[in-house]
Formats: C-alpha cells, structure tokens, sequence
C-alpha cells in the first residue's frame, strides 16, 4: 500500500467516525430537548401532546395540599396570569417553597392538570430556577421581599 | 484599613504582572537575558502580594467586619470560623481572587522547578502565566472586587448558603481551581514554544509532569463535587449533567486527551501540532468554566444585562485568551511540525483514536450545556437538555476508547501486528466475555448495560494482567519482586490510573444497574425493608445548631435481625437565609451505602423519607482518587527527577533511556 493510499484510508475512516458521531449526537440531542412553557402558553394550549415539557413560574401560596400517603401532593403554578394545576408523587426538594419559582417537568393530563415527573431544584448557591426567573421578577414588584439583614444584592 | 492593603496588594500584584507579562517575552524576543531574568522575581512578588491580599480578605472575614460588601453579602456572624474561612471562595469576588491566588502559587512552582528549562522558554512561560494573571486583575479590580466597602456598613451579614456549608465544599473549589489553573501552566507551555517556534520531544517531557499534577488536582475536585452533590443534596445522585457539572468536566476531557497525547510527543515526537492545540483547549475550557459557574450566566443569561460591564468583561477576555491563541497556533504550528509517521495500527494510531473520542465527547458536552444558553440568549426560546442526551452520548463514544484502552499498553509503537495482538489477547478477551455475561445472573438480574458495564471494567483488569505478565517476562532480574520493582514508575501510574478506570465503570455500572430506591411515609416506629435492609423509624427529635434548628430523625436499621446501625437524618432550617436543607444520613460501605433522608414532616410525628441501597457506589470516588493517584505515581518517575537535575535537554539519550518505558 503507498503511503498515498494510507492517507485516503484514514482520512475515510475519520470521516466516517465523524459522520457517524455526530449522527448519534444530533439524534439524541433532538430527542432530548425538553422545551419549556409558561402557565399562559399552556392556557392557550401551545404545548405539545403526547411529549414531556417543563413548565415555570410561582407556586401560588396557599395552593399546596398533601395526600394522606404523605408523597402525592398537589399545587398550583402560576404566572400570575394564568394558573396551572400540578399532581407530583414524591418528595419535593428543599428549595420548594410557596410564593417561590419553581420548574416542573412532565406531561399535561387530560383533565389539563401537569402530571409532574420531576420537580426540578439545581445545586447552585444562587438558586433561581432561570426559566421561572421572569414571573418572580414580577412577583418581587408586586411585594418587595425584604428581610431584615438584606442589605444588598451584589448581583 | 486591612481591606484597603488588601485591595491596594492586589493593586500592586497588577503592575507586577503587567511587568511579568511584558519585560520577559520581549526580552526573549530579542535575546537579552537581563529582561528575561525579570520573569522569576516577578512570579514571586506576585505571589507574595496576592497572598497578601488573600490573608485581608480571610482577616476581614474572620474578624466579621460587614463594612466590605462581600464579607457582608457571604457571611453573618453566626456562621462558624471555618465556614467563614471558605466563604472567601463562596462567591464571584472571592473565587476569582482564590483563582489569582492559585494561579500565583503555580507560577511559583514554575519558578523554582524550572532550572532545567532554557531561559527563554521560562520567561516566555512565566511571561504567559504573567498575562493571565493580568486579566483575572483587571477583572477583579474593575467589576468584582472583593474589597468593595459597604457604607454605611451591614448590621449583620446575609449569610453563606447553606448548601455550601459543608466541610466537602470547603475543600472542593481550591482543588477543582488547582486543577483549572494548572492548565495554565500546560497552555503557557504551549504557547512558549510556539513563540519560540521549538517543539520538541523534551518541550513534551517538561509540560507532561506539570499537566498530569493539574489532571490529578481536577479528577480529585471532580470526584469532590460529586460527592458533595450525593450527600449534601439529599437524592442520592451522583452526577446530574448540571451545567455545573459539565463546566468542570469538559476540562477533564480535554486534559485526559492532552496527557495522552503528550505521551506521544514524549515518546515518539509526534502528534506536536495536536498537543498544543488540547493545551490550549484546555485551559480555554478551564477558563470557561469558572466565568459559567461563578457568573450567573447560569442562573440565568440575563444576570449579564445586571451588570453588563462584567459580562463584557469575560466575553472579551475569552475572545482575547482563546481567540488570540488559535491565531498564534494557526500562524506558528506549522512551524512546529506533525512529527513522525505511523500506520494506523499501532500505539500512535490507538491513542489518536482515543483522543478523537475523548474530544468527541468533549464537543457532545459542550452542545449540550451551551446550546440553550445561546437560545436563551437570543431570545429564542427556553429549552433545556435533559440528562438522557447524555447518557446516550456517552456510552456509544465511551465503549470503544475503553477498549482500545486495554489494547493500547500492548500495542507497538509505529506498527503492530494486528493478529498477533488477538492472539495475545484472546485469555483476556475470553475472560472478559465471561464473566461480563454471567456475573449480573448471580448479582439478580441481567441487562445489557450491566453486562457492558462489567465487560469493560474487567477487560481493562484482565489486559492490563497480561501486559504486566509480558513485561515481566522480558525484564532482567532474577526474582519476581526485582523484577516487578524494575518497572518504571510511570507504567504502573498507568496501570493504577487505568484500573481506577475500572472501578469507577464498576460503581457506575452497579449503582445504576442494581440501587434500589423508596419513597414513603413512615410513622412512628414503622419499618421499611430495602435491598434486604430493615429500617425502624423512631421519630425525630428537635434540636439547635450554631446557625440552624433542626430536626433529627433516629432510623434502626438490621439485617436478617441483626442491629448494623443506627442512622441520624436531618432536616435543617438555616435562620438567617431562611433556608430549608435536608442533611442526609449515609452508611457507607465497601459493596454499598444506606442512604437515608427526611423528607417534609407529616401530621403525628410521621415524616416522608427516602431511603436508598445504593451498590457499590463509593467505587465511583474511589475509582477517580485510584486515578488521580495513577498521576502522581506517574509524575514520581525518575526520568522526570532525571529531567530536573539536567541542565541542558539531552534529547536522544533521554529518548533512548525512555525506550522501555511506557506512558
């Protein structure tokens, strides 16, 4: 084999390995793309059928009740326009709290309540679920959140 | 007063290192040693002055002096000594001047472990390094200081979060920093020879040392991170594919790429173009990493429009850092040469396959953490991409580079035969499938990744058994023990490096092929039996930390009537944040944990609780720290202490010495 023919063969191998990866890449990341949706958007029935979403906004205060299993709990997730209901079966995380942003993940039900899979909280410091961050802007104008040793926010 | 020297040190450190970053490089530019002498005082002034400022920020903190603004915004006056010492990194300010700090401590090092290098080639690095330094300054100077002043000052602080109080995350940004930094000392490598146009095989020995210390220091904080998420978060996962995450392995990648392929340029001059190009990738990623996750951009991308100067900022420092890079690599890398040739067959052709995976994957990574910042950015969308993706990327790109992992160490340099390497692999192989097929059927129950997931781990076990045997076989030396203490140090860093490898397959694949999860409510001395385990509920009781109240769930567990433990799960509220944070409880062991925590408190004393049984999982730390331990051992080989006592690079000499060894 001249060193010629070498070249093509890896040069074609590399290709192909390229092709391929990215192919798995791309399928798999189009398939995983969750998108994500405000209570307003699923009002209007903008959402997808049959497919998995998020959605984001404030649990509404006064909305959480709990199943006498003590797991399945209900809540409602609002924009402060419109309000969705949210079925969850498990233990929520510690960042769960009326009057705070939250992300839900999961499919709508037939009867419009979100059947949450996943109630989502992110190991950050600065914790602010990015998606519900816009209707707690909102939020923080209607009632200023105070707290006595807040001075600043250096952000 | 202590935070105006701090303020005015890091000041100082600024004219320091713009004096590094100049003087030297010109003066290796134009050949006159007395600039580029400039380069070793300076790295150590440098080091000085910014410890300097380090020590007033530590003093303000521990003296609670809420006048400056981040003392006040990351502490309070509740918050335990300790604590109070590892919130100077527990924000933006702080960690950038943590950064600077260790960026310092390396180019010390630099400076006294490089007597052996040209002057030129140190002054440029240390004239890189210098540079460096000057952005994160400037940065810091600018648009986060740290020793802002808070007038009038704050009565109280805000507090440390608390999911960073925990003595794992006191200890997790300094080596995950140490590690990103070290690139630094790589890419300045890099970039020195490309400025002084040489690459050679002993440029390759004296990056490889400092690049494998680094890859050591970021395996650890890697591993440190995900320990901390699996115990300090309370649902027992240990990887998320957080953006977090993925900031502080991309790096990892890069640098896993960077430390093999520098052993080809070690060994046989070649790949040099390539290993400069993952050094700077490297470190570009490393860089990546800290503005992603101490910016906010992740939080959210419109944390940028707050304060649109710092976002600038980074934006033109990455331009500028990676950008000017690749331009000095497109101009000046074919200047450096490809180095020799080989046939695809071979060592070289194997470690390049592994490389292509390893930056394959690295790219996977990278799409899937900046794709919806983009989107976000542009306003076109919010989307989020799930940890499946992933999970589906990683296996198919991962499986064949661990295979070629056990094939590598036996393959020859140049051109190896490609039957005779089954032939000398056929036991392992054999083994390996074996094994792989059965064992799951005694563990319970089969899968095809359980399966995988074995057959992987075992064939890195088995074939580095029969690369050991071969070696061994061929050394001089009459007993087995001589002859296993003539192997150079660097191959059994890789055999321990690799054989950490397959652990952690082994804990990944175990946990996720056989942990049993449960959530329920649980009264009052009702029990609940997982993964064999039985567990009594005996209530909670209140009581009060330094910073937080909490309660503290008391759980019995046994195992076939046996008592094994007694487990305190808890639910703590931190007062001043108002923070709810659930502690959990963790019985380790070597073949599993038990894992317990509290969810919410439910009417008669009953609470929600997740209990786990979790196989195997310390095998996934383990298996990291085993790496880690790899490099070190790597990095203890004489051929590099030989390196340091040489004055002078005596390439062929050092080349023919190397010929026995491997990685």
């Amino acid at each position: 084999m001249k060193p010629r023919h070498k070249r093509f063969i890896l040069i074609g191998l590399g290709l192909i390995a390229l092709a391929v990866a990215s192919m798995l890449v791309l399928n798999a990341f189009q398939s995983n793309l969750v998108f994500f949706f405000t209570p307003t958007q699923v009002a209007n029935a903008e959402v997808p059928k049959g497919r998995g979403f998020r959605i984001g906004g404030m649990v509404e205060n006064g909305s959480l009740t709990r199943e006498g299993d003590g797991l399945t709990v209900h809540f409602v997730v609002t924009d402060l326009a419109k309000r969705v209901p949210v079925t969850f079966k498990g233990i929520l995380p510690d960042l769960f709290k009326e009057g705070k942003g939250v992300v839900a993940q999961g499919q709508l039900g037939a009867d419009g309540t979100f059947l949450a899979s996943e109630v989502l909280a992110k190991h950050d410091e600065n914790y602010m679920p990015p998606e519900a961050a816009d209707a707690l802007a909102k939020a923080k104008t209607a009632g200023a959140q105070s707290s006595s040793t807040l001075v600043v926010n250096p952000r | 007063m202590i935070p105006e020297i701090g303020h005015f040190a890091l000041i100082l450190a600024l004219c320091v290192a713009v004096v590094q970053g100049s003087l030297p490089i010109y003066g290796a530019a134009v050949g006159s040693s007395t600039l580029m002498s400039v380069a070793k005082p300076a790295a150590r002034g440098q080091f000085l002055l910014v410890l300097l400022a380090f020590c007033c920020l530590g003093y303000a903190f521990a003296a609670k002096d809420f006048s400056v603004l981040y003392v006040a915004a990351t502490s309070n006056s509740q918050l335990p000594l300790h604590y109070r010492i590892a919130a100077i990194w527990g924000a933006h300010e702080g960690s950038l001047l943590l950064w600077v700090f260790i960026l310092s401590i390396w180019m010390v090092a630099v400076s006294f472990f490089s007597t052996h290098l040209p002057e030129a080639m140190r002054a440029r690095i240390l004239g890189v390094m210098g540079l460096v330094s000057v952005g994160f300054l400037l940065f810091m100077l600018t648009v986060s200081n740290p020793f802002e002043r808070l007038i009038p000052a704050a009565f109280d602080g805000r507090d440390l979060n608390p999911l960073l109080q925990d003595p794992g995350m006191v200890i997790h940004p300094p080596m995950l920093y140490m590690g990103y930094v070290g690139f630094s000392v790589a890419f300045s490598f890099a970039i020195a020879a490309l400025l002084g146009g040489t690459l050679d095989a002993a440029w390759a020995r004296w990056s490889r040392p400092w690049t494998t210390v680094a890859w050591c220091f970021l395996t650890v904080g890697v591993a440190m991170g995900s320990g901390w998420a699996y115990y300090e978060l309370g649902w027992g996962g240990w990887w998320f594919w957080d953006p977090v995450e993925n900031a502080s392995f991309m790096p990892w990648l890069a640098g896993t790429a960077l430390i093999h392929s520098l052993a080809v340029t070690d060994k046989r001059g070649g790949f040099k173009a390539w290993s400069v190009l993952l050094a700077i990738l490297a470190f570009s990623l490393s860089l990546l990493g800290t503005f992603l996750v101490r910016s906010g951009v992740l939080t959210s991308v419109h944390a940028f429009a707050t304060d649109p100067k710092r976002g600038l900022f980074i934006l033109v420092f990455l331009a500028v850092v990676i950008g000017g890079s690749l331009v000095l690599y497109a101009w000046r890398a074919p200047r450096v040469g490809l180095g020799g040739g080989f046939s695809i067959i071979s060592r070289e052709g194997m470690l390049l396959a592994n490389n292509v995976l390893l930056v394959a994957a690295l790219g996977s990574v990278l799409l899937g953490t900046l794709y919806p910042l983009f989107l976000d950015a542009l306003d076109l969308g919010k989307i989020s991409v799930g940890p499946p993706y992933f999970d589906t990327v990683f296996v198919p790109l991962m499986t064949p580079a661990i295979f070629l992992m056990g094939i590598g160490p036996l393959a020859q340099w140049k051109k190896t035969s490609l039957p005779e390497l089954a032939t000398r692999l056929r036991w392992a192989f054999a083994v390996s499938i074996v094994t792989a097929l059965a064992l799951p059927f005694t563990l319970g129950h089969w899968t095809p990744l359980v399966s995988l997931g074995l057959l992987l781990a075992i064939w890195i076990v088995t074939t580095a058994a029969v690369d050991l045997r071969e070696r061994l076989a061929h050394a001089d030396g009459s007993s087995l023990l001589g002859r296993l203490a003539a192997m150079p140090r660097s191959y059994w860093g890789m055999v321990l490096a690799h054989c950490g490898v397959a652990l952690f397959i082994v804990g990944v694949t175990m946990v996720k092929g056989f942990e049993v999860e449960q959530d329920l409510r649980m009264n009052v001395g009702q029990t609940a039996t997982i993964g064999g385990y039985t567990f009594q509920f005996d209530g909670t009781q209140q009581y009060k930390g330094p910073n937080y109240i909490a309660a503290r769930g008391t759980f019995r567990v046994s195992q076939d009537g046996r008592d094994v433990t007694v487990m305190y799960p808890e639910k703590r509220r931190y007062t001043v944040q108002n923070q709810t944070m659930t502690e959990a409880a963790i019985s380790p062991g070597f073949a599993r944990d038990l894992y317990v925590s509290l969810g919410e408190p439910l009417d008669d004393g009953a609470w929600s609780v997740r209990l786990y049984h979790k196989p195997f999982v310390d095998w996934i730390w383990g298996g990291c720290l085993i790496m880690a331990l790899g490099g070190i051992l790597a990095v203890s080989d004489r051929r590099y202490r030989l390196a340091w006592r040489r004055k002078e690079a005596d390439v062929p000499a050092a080349t023919q010495m190397a010929r026995q060894t491997v990685s």
